[in-house]
């Protein structure tokens, strides 16, 4: 039994930090969430030579090979951050799924891209009913001759814009509902018949609503075999749950250390605000929950490797438990701030919303705690 | 990151499993699976079980007839014990009374003691609480007044478990009552059968005795019963209770007691409406299964800590709290599940010896008093709130 960090996961925690430290202060952050792109260029070529664009992505392809709780400890380092650069979709999202599902020469030739930070991609899972479960899927691919025609709306995929791949998964066959019969393509954004609707997320991230009409496809865009991507995509997300969940560790951390440092300095009623048991109880609620969340991303990161039933579960768990944690951290750390945790000039109002995004994305709290009552209720 | 065991630590679970096949007593194994109380005589039986083993001595150093077994050692074992409905093991004398005597008693104390501890010869109960002193202990009164060779020893302990059972009884009393409070408190074992201590039991709200006052009235105590120096007992107090840090949260127990309850789900209890359909339950259920996961791999990172020889990280100071509150959502689970057969009080079914029909399922009728009586665990050991005020104070430096 262990839990201290190897070597890598020591330079990878490392040089996050100082990366969040040096470069990256709130003031920055906002600037680059308020730029054009949303994201800056450089940090994305920074982030290549330090390695972090090749930390999942396996040796023969030139990355580092790193696994679930390598990519976690980078996560939770970059959650203190607020991350703006999209790094979770090209990296996490777009680049393991490709690792997963695509054929050789694909992955030899997609993935060096993503390596040397000359591409970025966005997957484009969810749509409008369904935004986790993607035997859900209803957008068709219908086949023409050699060529497939796709039809059909993706709901806020993240990075879309500045991806030059979008990952899209569709239905060559089959119903929704079935695990057979999805497909992915692999879709560039400037095709014709691609239409992105671009947005800013409320924490500050870029995403795109993508409808898809009629746009027509060679069967060299399909990622892997036709029809069987499903499961794949179903492992990527319960991993990608993990990298979340580390990075909404990450957010809890900042936010308890921000407030535990707000309520010692804070005076009122002629004594520091710290002094009041009832706050000093709500702050060891909210060191706790940081805590226990710490302890479910470790057991997820360890058991979601092994893929399966047990592994979706153990997503569905930190799920869970990240829901929970982060409501009770984020919105007792707005309280504390008092007004002035509800102004967009203080930080820890950007962090709260962070926290609120996450658990609308990949499946809510309540998504997956219904997943695994389905599943005890079904023994 | 792993949490795999090693060969040695897979081979010692091996060994641990053959215990509890081979010499768990067939009787007390029977009243554990069934639910009904056991008696005195059964824990004795169970102790002395585990000190034939030469297992009694868990925590203990080696010299004094330890196991010595690693951090890693103790988890495998305390799982398996719950996943066996071991009996709990009495802590008074094998976990608390023992540490303080080995490490602060002298020579001719440690003789005395601890050979009739560790192999439960001698019951021992805890006298600490005072009717006004509870989680501001250190203002208790019970006074030890110095006559000769003899402390006078007068006043009221009160909450003490099992005291009708118990020979000796280990004490702070006020030594000293010039200076701070803490100072004053000093650490003393006091023979029951002396003169002037009477027990008196207190009726828990679940109907049973559990816990007692007992009263000192000038009770004549050798000085050679003090242990360290007069004066220290309140240091060697705070001593003994972080022998207790993981063990309280009694997370291998809630495991157990979570896969029982599954079991009995999908088995679907005679004699009891099918909760499983109701997802109102089975929500709350899954959730209470979340925290548990949480709070186990909460105390696997404290005794990796522990094990590199760290002392526990700050995420030591929540099994407390967190383990406690598992275990009372756990207990209304149950009283859930038993339904309507929750309400009959009829205590004389899960008392050892009764052979008649029981009114509902047994484990419905044990339902309400087991979680009206678990209440306690969030009270003792220092409330849940005395445990966020630590780590308020200690962990956050507020």
């Amino acid at each position: 039994m262990d839990f201290s960090l190897n070597d890598i996961q020591q330079m990878m925690q490392d040089s996050a930090a100082k990366f969040i430290n040096d470069d990256y202060d709130f003031e920055t952050r906002r600037a680059l969430a308020n730029s054009p792109t949303g994201y800056s260029e450089d940090n994305w070529k920074l982030f290549a030579e330090l390695g972090w664009l090749a930390l999942p992505v396996d040796e023969q392809y030139g990355g580092i090979g790193g696994d679930l709780v390598d990519t976690a400890v980078l996560q939770q380092e970059l959650g203190k951050g607020l991350l703006v650069e999209p790094y979770f979709a090209t990296v996490l999202l777009g680049a393991k799924l490709i690792q997963k599902q695509g054929s050789e020469a694909q992955k030899q030739e997609l993935l060096e891209q993503v390596v040397g930070g000359e591409l970025k991609l966005a997957l484009a899972h969810s749509e409008p009913q369904a935004a986790f479960d993607v035997t859900q899927t209803r957008m068709r691919a219908e086949r023409s001759g050699d060529s497939f025609v796709l039809n059909g709306h993706k709901a806020v995929v993240l990075g879309a814009e500045s991806a030059g791949l979008l990952l899209v998964p569709a239905r060559t066959a089959g119903e929704p509902g079935d695990t057979d019969g999805i497909s992915l393509f692999l879709i560039s954004p400037e095709q014709q018949g691609v239409t992105l609707r671009g947005y800013a997320t409320n924490d500050g991230l870029r995403a795109a609503d993508v409808v898809l009409e009629n746009v027509q496809v060679p069967a060299s865009a399909l990622l892997g075999e036709p029809g069987t991507a499903c499961e794949a995509i179903q492992d990527l997300l319960n991993e990608a749950i993990v990298a979340l969940g580390a990075e909404a560790v990450g957010v809890m951390e900042k936010l308890l250390a921000a407030t535990s440092e707000y309520v010692k300095t804070r005076q009122q009623f002629g004594q520091p605000i710290s002094r009041f048991q009832v706050l000093q109880h709500r702050l060891a609620d909210m060191f706790m929950e940081t805590e226990l969340s710490k302890s479910m991303l470790y057991f997820a990161a360890m058991e979601v490797a092994k893929g399966g039933a047990e592994g979706a579960r153990a997503a569905s768990m930190l799920k869970v438990k990240i829901g929970n944690a982060g409501r009770v951290v984020g919105q007792q750390a707005v309280q504390l701030h008092g007004g002035m945790g509800i102004t967009d000039e203080l930080d820890v109002g950007h962090f709260f919303k962070r926290l609120t995004c996450i658990n609308s994305q990949l499946g809510s709290r309540d998504y997956h705690l219904q997943s695994l009552v389905n599943e005890a209720s079904a023994r | 990151m792993n949490v795999n065991f090693t060969e040695k630590e897979l081979a010692f679970r091996e060994e641990v499993r053959a215990f509890f096949k081979d010499k768990y007593p067939a009787d007390i194994k029977a009243k554990q699976a069934q639910g009904v109380y056991l008696s005195k005589a059964d824990h004795v039986a169970w102790q002395k079980a585990l000190f034939d083993q030469g297992w009694a001595g868990i925590n203990w150093p080696v010299e004094h007839g330890g196991t010595g077994w690693s951090q890693t050692e103790k988890y495998i074992y305390a799982n398996e014990a719950a996943e066996a409905k071991a009996p709990r093991i009495i802590p008074f004398g094998l976990s608390m009374v023992a540490p303080v005597i080995y490490t602060y008693g002298n020579e001719e104390q440690k003789a005395r003691f601890l050979p009739d501890i560790l192999a439960s010869n001698v019951w021992w109960c805890q006298g600490y609480s005072e009717p006004n002193s509870g989680s501001d202990l250190a203002s208790l009164k019970t006074k030890a007044v110095r006559d000769g060779d003899h402390y006078i020893v007068s006043g009221t302990k009160t909450w003490t478990t099992l005291a009708q059972h118990a020979d000796w009884i280990f004490c702070l009393v006020r030594t000293d009552d010039s200076g701070r409070k803490q100072e004053g408190i000093s650490f003393l074992l006091i023979d029951m059968n002396d003169p002037g201590v009477t027990v008196t039991p207190i009726i828990t709200i679940d109907g049973i005795r559990e816990v007692n006052e007992v009263h000192f009235d000038s009770v004549r105590v050798p000085v050679s019963n003090l242990i360290g120096e007069e004066g220290k007992g309140w240091t060697y107090a705070k001593v003994l209770l972080t022998h207790e840090r993981t063990g309280i949260a009694r997370v291998a127990e809630s495991k157990a007691r979570l896969k029982s309850i599954k079991k009995m789900l999908d088995e679907t209890p005679a004699g009891v409406e099918d909760v499983r359909s109701n997802s109102v339950f089975m929500a709350r259920l899954l959730e209470i299964e979340v925290e548990l996961k949480a709070i186990e791999y909460t105390e696997l990172r404290v005794l990796s800590s522990v094990s590199t020889g760290k002392a526990p990280g700050p995420e030591s100071s929540i099994l407390k709290i967190k383990g406690t509150e598992i275990m009372q959502a756990l207990d209304e689970i149950v009283v859930e599940i038993a339904g309507i057969y929750a309400l009959p009080f009829v205590p004389e079914q899960y008392q050892a010896g009764f052979d008649g029909e029981s009114v509902g399922p047994l484990f419905a009728a044990k339902a309400a008093p087991v979680y009206y009586n678990n209440r306690k665990v969030s009270i003792y050991g220092g409330t849940n709130e005395i445990q966020k005020n630590i780590i308020a104070k200690q962990v956050l430096g507020l």
